[in-house]
């Protein structure tokens, strides 16, 4: 049974746009070449990375996602370290739970990371203003002194 | 003697503890993502270093995941291995 892998690599950031498409698409066709079935791909496009690498503070990542057999993991990195463009790698083998996750992240968030987001508009409702009703309070109990007064003295 | 001897008026407060939980055992995630590398972050001190169970508590089978997680992001350099005011730099 073929297994599902994983794999990230970071270009350096030197690369022109074009050669960097041009990268992506070699590793794709060496996947191809092997007889990789690849199941999803994705360009993160220039991130920061959080440490230097070979100097370098910026880098062009690249997800894949493919079914292979044996042997072809192997290949893959070997051309990896031979590949100056690329600065760093890691590829994975995907359990079950993995394999879920993938699907969800695919169907949720298909080439929009989170940061780019749009964040929710908050839309800003002026508190209605308290209007306070001043009622003449004296003058009522003004009044009920008198009509309870006058009533007390008809009484 | 005397210091001993203080009595409240008012009995002093004490802080009952809130007793810690797994939270991927309780929201029902299954797989820790490296590639998350905000969300890694809350399981990683200013410096960088994967905190403790005893801090966050997680249970063992998820701190494993998340350990192991932390280290795929750090190689990636979605982590860094070591850095000063993580937190308060974002």
């Amino acid at each position: 049974m073929l297994k599902q892998y994983e794999t990230v690599f970071i270009m350096t950031p030197v690369l022109s746009d074009d050669q960097m498409k041009e990268a992506v698409k070699k590793f794709e066709n060496i996947l191809r070449d092997k007889g990789a079935e690849i199941v999803h791909q994705e360009n993160w496009g220039l991130k920061r990375l959080e440490y230097q690498i070979q100097k370098k503070s910026t880098g062009f990542y690249q997800l894949f996602e493919f079914k292979a057999g044996p042997n072809v993991v192997d290949e893959l990195e070997l051309q990896y370290r031979r590949d100056e463009k690329i600065m760093r790698f890691l590829t994975v083998a995907l359990d079950k739970d993995a394999i879920a996750y993938a699907e969800k992240r695919r169907t949720h968030k298909f080439g929009q990371k989170k940061e780019n987001k749009p964040e929710p508009v908050f839309e800003y409702k002026p508190e209605p203003k308290f209007e306070a009703k001043f009622e003449p309070i004296v003058d009522i109990i003004e009044d009920i002194d008198l009509e309870q007064i006058k009533e007390n003295k008809e009484e | 003697m005397a210091q001993n001897d203080i009595k409240y008026l008012t009995p002093i407060a004490v802080d009952f503890k809130t007793k810690k939980y797994c939270r991927f055992k309780k929201s029902g995630i299954k797989y820790i993502d490296y590639k998350d590398g905000e969300f890694l972050k809350r399981f990683v001190n200013e410096q960088g270093r994967i905190l403790p169970r005893r801090l966050t508590g997680t249970s063992l089978k998820f701190q494993k995941k998340v350990a192991q997680a932390v280290k795929r992001a750090r190689h990636l350099a979605l982590l860094p291995f070591v850095a000063d005011n993580l937190k308060t730099n974002q």
